[in-house]
């Protein structure tokens, strides 16, 4: 096939065609932008979908919570700014060479100087008999996921056919879903691409763990279906067989080069447009990007960054006109594409796990050095040369070292491979630093920026944060792997260059929070204008303040609030404007705009009487519940304005607020101890009611979570709660600093075999310490990380009074105890204090019409349908507003 | 606003927002709290935030946030970013924080995302 000749001109072409409107595709256009291409031509773009351009690798997200709208990646105005044509919904049909045009489905057809094809892949569906059921389904649009999640709603088990990235990330979306979820993988392990045999088992234990099923090493024979013939279950090529409701397909992409091959370009052996390093077709006038093309290299890439290098080459290929003849190429041509990385970390299921450079060392001699810990589902290899050169590596579990060890691929490590495998603790050195990367390693793959390019963002170009740093070299606007390096790296700069970093609190306050409470408490200041005005940034100062400073300060005069005479009712005068939304209502606002509503148990211990009411109160009033980890009964799905009327109920019962919503104490659960259990030794539910009742309502600068447990078998599990107490045969033992979550912290032990008084006492003392010295949303365990001198000094001041302040903190926490009111109550006696509560301030009968709930198992849960629409229509709801 | 001064012998302040149908009421300026911000609902359907900042201005934003699509705008903190043309009030989403200008509805945290802007007028009104 002779190609055509090139038209003869070097100026940038009249008319571009784009077909496919994908990630790749619109990355082409912004760098069309970039080089003024647009400002001369004319673009124009098919769009298959029925939305312009979004982030399909964050497509999962969608289960959390992101919007269609959310995951857009088209900027808006951006096609009208540059004068680009884009056409959703009408994909091309058909290209015909000869006359140069393209005709769309709609019977559009436009004449193109250049033709940029960026066409994507589709989900390879295996033949498997009943593939095309009703409830079969593939993993890639937006569509897609729309679908899946309406078709689960009446499903009870799901199978997922491939264990890859793509398999497992769908896995966990069924999982989300609530259905019984199998992943049937037919390689021996899973993500069989990215991770070798010992990684795939980690993974595997650890998926198993959540509760997934995983068939690895079998094949779907065939697809069930019942009588009406939609999906039934699944044999499996090993004969056993599993039941499900739907099947989703995640068995790997093909690039979608139909089009191409119609129109007669050369594609790959095994699929894929043939692209040369400037990503040309074989026709020169027609160019080919993203998972549609193989590149130079001969190799068809399924990630995004090469897609965007792609693009970002075809576009400069345009902007210079058509190639002279070859060798005089300008150097700002010279941009070339033969090939890339394809690490990847990822988050599945709450796993982490990355690969990066030759992760299944397929090198020849190379060496491993292999960390395996099968209990705490960590496995991390790296692959490594004869002389210590650093190929590749897998991760899994723990990912943290994944910013820093695939940069340095391809150098030698400065410290030896196996420091940088163990665990922190384990004889391992302090974790590698970006420091260590040279200044041309790559640190963000997906834009491709160096060490270098960051270090001159913070340098020439003064960036502050690493915001600033992503806005000004796009690094961490991709898949957000590199963040953690980015913000080490980032601070380093900014250390280095002697920019004094900024503590003050946010752009009002140049104090500490806890500078901040030392004024407060020092000159009585009881209203936060007045702090703002006296003390804070000289810009801010007679302004509104921000939404950091204001509940951190509402925080402080809370705590403060019986030392300075102020009043601790939070949602009073100027009180009410400060509190967080939460705070606001008394109540934990949800993703819908809803509340959930917690009542106090202390200890945990509750009556089959109060039992029933919160059963009865849910009932009648359509909510959700569900037990939480801090033993008590969350109630979800309330209407703002429901909350008086549910608290009424639960005040009546004798309910107080559990302070679910507030950065204050929330639990202290307990085991049933020496009262009931064979191994107690002391009474632990008696003593964390009283400490529950002590603490209640108390706020703080994070929140707050305690535990005792009647033995040292710790079953309410105190070792990993801010404070935390295990009964001994001589008394209690006191640990502080623990935490779970995120980070989790063993607590560390503070003192021993304290007496009941003793221990009230110091437990007195360091919640005083702690709210009065630590940092806005800072947990125990971080403060006391930062705690110069650290558990000894905490020691010193909180047991040995070595700052002389303890009877000052036990007499502010006597006045905290003598000024506690229930939140609720004193709501419900105040009809002012009520008022607030309505969804509309001008139709207060009227029900917020977004907030609405679809059944699901049994239950109910948002119906997050309402919240995609630009707005939501109510009629005839007005009559009971004000005329 | 100002004092006529053939004012009926009692009157009141109250907030209006303007709807393509004209001046629409919401609530007696009373109701609003410096700093706070109340839900009301439109003739139309829609939902608009309405808020009171330090020094008496009141703004008019739509209430949906877009990031999450909960209509919620309404229940975030206000606050003031110094800006050389002096402090803009704005209102951070309860759910993600993302920041919007009160007087134009504009994302201060992200470009590409704006809200709709009403204008707000405080008209005296017999009561
Ligand atoms: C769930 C999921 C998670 C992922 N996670 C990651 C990840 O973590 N990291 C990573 O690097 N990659 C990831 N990927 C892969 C990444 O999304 C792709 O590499 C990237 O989207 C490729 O971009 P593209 O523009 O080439 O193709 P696409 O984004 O598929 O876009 C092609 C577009 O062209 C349209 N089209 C096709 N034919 C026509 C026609 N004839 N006319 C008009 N339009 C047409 C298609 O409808 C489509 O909209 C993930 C993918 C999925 C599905
Ligand atoms: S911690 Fe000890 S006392 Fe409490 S339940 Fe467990 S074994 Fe029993
Ligand atoms: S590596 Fe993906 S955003 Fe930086």
């Amino acid at each position: 096939m002779a190609p055509t000749t090139t038209a003869t001109t070097a100026h940038p072409p009249r008319t571009i065609v784009l077909v496919g409107h994908g990630m790749v595709g619109q990355r082409f256009l912004e760098a069309l932008a970039e080089h003024r291409v647009t400002d001369s031509a004319r673009v124009v773009v098919f769009c298959e979908e029925p939305r312009p351009a979004y982030d399909r690798m964050h497509l999962t997200s969608y289960f959390s919570g992101t919007t269609p709208d959310g995951l857009s990646v088209t900027p808006a105005g951006f096609m009208a700014e540059h004068g680009i044509e884009l056409h959703v919904g009408d994909p091309a049909a058909a290209v015909d060479r000869a006359a140069r045009t393209v005709t769309s489905a709609a019977g559009r057809t436009v004449a193109y100087d250049v033709l940029v094809l960026a066409t994507g892949s589709y989900p390879f569906v295996p033949p498997v008999p009943g593939k095309d059921a009703r409830g079969c389904f593939v993993y890639r649009t937006i569509e897609d996921v729309l679908a899946i999640e309406a078709y689960a709603q009446g499903a009870t088990a799901g199978v997922v056919v491939g264990g890859g990235l793509l398999g497992l990330e769908a896995a966990g979306a069924l999982k989300g879903l609530g259905l019984r979820t199998h992943i049937v993988e037919f390689a021996p392990r899973l993500m069989p691409v990215q991770v070798d045999e010992g990684g795939g088992a980690a993974l595997r234990r650890t998926i198993g763990d959540l509760g997934l099923d995983v068939h690895t090493g079998v094949a779907g024979k065939e697809i069930r279906t019942d009588a009406a013939g939609a999906v039934a279950g699944m044999e499996l090529s090993d004969g056993s067989a599993v039941a499900a409701d739907l099947v989703v397909f995640s068995a790997g992409v093909r690039p979608r080069d139909g089009l191409a091959r119609e129109a007669g370009l050369d594609v790959g052996e095994r699929g894929g447009i043939a692209v040369d390093e400037r990503c040309r077709t074989s026709d020169p006038a027609v160019y080919a990007i993203g998972e549609c093309a193989q590149a130079a290299d001969g190799r068809v890439y399924g990630l995004v960054a090469p897609g965007y290098e792609m693009a970002e080459t075809a576009a400069a290929a345009i902007a210079a006109g058509p190639a002279p003849a070859p060798p005089a190429a300008p150097a700002a041509v010279a941009k070339t594409f033969t090939g890339a990385d394809t690490s990847t970390k990822l988050k599945l299921l709450g796993v982490g796990v990355a690969s990066f450079g030759d992760a299944l060392g397929a090198a020849d001699g190379c060496l491993d050095v292999v960390y395996s810990d099968s209990r705490a589902g960590l496995y991390k290899k790296l692959v490594v040369d004869r002389d210590g050169t650093l190929l590749g590596g897998v991760l899994v579990g723990d990912t943290d070292a994944y910013g820093v060890l695939r940069p340095l691929t391809g150098s030698v490590p400065p410290v030896p491979p196996e420091q940088l495998v163990l665990p922190p603790g384990a004889g391992a050195p302090a974790a590698l630093g970006p420091a260590a990367l040279p200044d041309d390693a790559v640190v963000c793959n997906c834009h491709n920026v160096t060490k270098a390019a960051v270090r001159g963002a913070v340098a020439d170009h003064d960036c502050t944060t690493v915001r600033e740093v992503e806005k000004c070299t796009r690094a961490g606007s991709g898949c957000g792997s590199c963040e953690k390096v980015l913000t080490a790296l980032v601070n380093d700069e900014l250390a280095a260059r002697g920019v004094a970093v900024d503590t003050g609190l946010c752009r009002c306050f140049a104090h500490t929070r806890t500078e901040l409470y030392e004024i407060v408490r020092v000159k009585r200041i009881s209203s936060y204008v007045r702090l703002l005005d006296e003390h804070g940034r000289e810009e801010a100062r007679s302004g509104d303040g921000c939404e950091v400073c204001k509940p951190a300060v509402a925080s402080i005069l809370a705590s403060l609030a019986p030392v300075i005479g102020a009043d601790g009712y939070v949602l009073d005068g100027e009180q009410g404007a400060l509190q967080d939304t939460n705070d606001h209502f008394l109540a934990n606002l949800q993703r819908n705009g809803s509340y959930s509503v917690v009542p106090r148990v202390p200890g945990g211990e509750i009556t089959p009487e109060k039992l029933i009411v919160l059963g009865e109160v849910a009932r009648d009033f359509g909510l959700y519940t569900k037990i939480t980890g801090g033993q008590r009964v969350d109630l979800f799905g309330a209407r703002v304005d429901q909350l008086p009327a549910i608290w009424a109920r639960l005040v009546d019962a004798g309910f107080e607020s559990g302070h679910a919503y507030g950065k204050a104490l929330r639990t202290v659960k307990s085991c049933v101890g020496s009262t009931w259990c064979r191994y107690g030794v002391q009474d632990s539910v008696r003593m964390a009611i009283d400490l529950e009742l002590r603490y209640r309502g108390l706020r703080s600068p994070h929140k707050l979570k305690a535990a005792v447990s009647g033995c040292s078998r710790e079953c309410a599990e105190a070792q990993s709660k801010d404070f935390g107490i295990i009964a001994t045969a001589a008394g209690w033992n006191l640990y502080v600093c623990g935490n779970g979550g995120a980070t989790p912290r063993h607590a560390d032990l503070l003192a021993q075999d304290l007496a009941d008084d003793e221990l009230i006492r110091l437990v007195d003392r360091f919640l005083m310490f702690y709210i009065r010295t630590a940092d806005r949303l800072e947990r125990t365990s971080v403060w006391l990380e930062r705690l110069e001198g650290g558990l000894g000094h905490l020691r010193d001041v909180v047991v040995g009074d070595s700052l002389g302040i303890a009877a000052e903190l036990e007499e502010q926490m006597a006045a905290h105890v003598a000024h506690y009111r229930d939140e609720w109550a004193a709501t419900l006696a105040d009809p002012e204090r009520l008022a607030r509560f309505v969804s509309f301030v001008n139709a207060p009968g009227v029900p917020d019409p977004s907030v609405r709930f679809v059944p699901e198992r049994d239950q109910v849960k948002p119906d997050l349908t309402l919240l995609s629409g630009p707005a939501i229509p109510v009629r005839g709801t007005l009559e009971g507003a004000p005329a | 606003m100002t004092t006529t001064a053939y004012a009926p012998a009692r009157t009141v302040l109250r907030v209006e927002i303007r709807t393509a149908a004209g001046w629409h009421p919401v609530c007696d300026l009373g109701v609003l709290t410096p700093g706070r911000g109340v839900a009301a609902l439109l003739p139309d359907g829609t939902q608009a935030a309405v808020f009171l900042g330090r020094t008496g201005d009141a703004y008019a934003i739509g209430n949906r946030d877009p990031f999450t699509g909960a209509y919620v705008l309404s229940r975030g903190l206000v606050g003031s970013a110094p800006s050389p043309q002096g402090s803009r009030p704005f209102v951070a989403s309860p759910l993600l924080k993302q920041r919007f200008d009160l007087a134009t509805g504009r994302c201060l945290d992200d470009d590409e995302v704006a809200v709709p802007a009403y204008q707000v007028r405080i008209a005296e009104v017999a009561a």
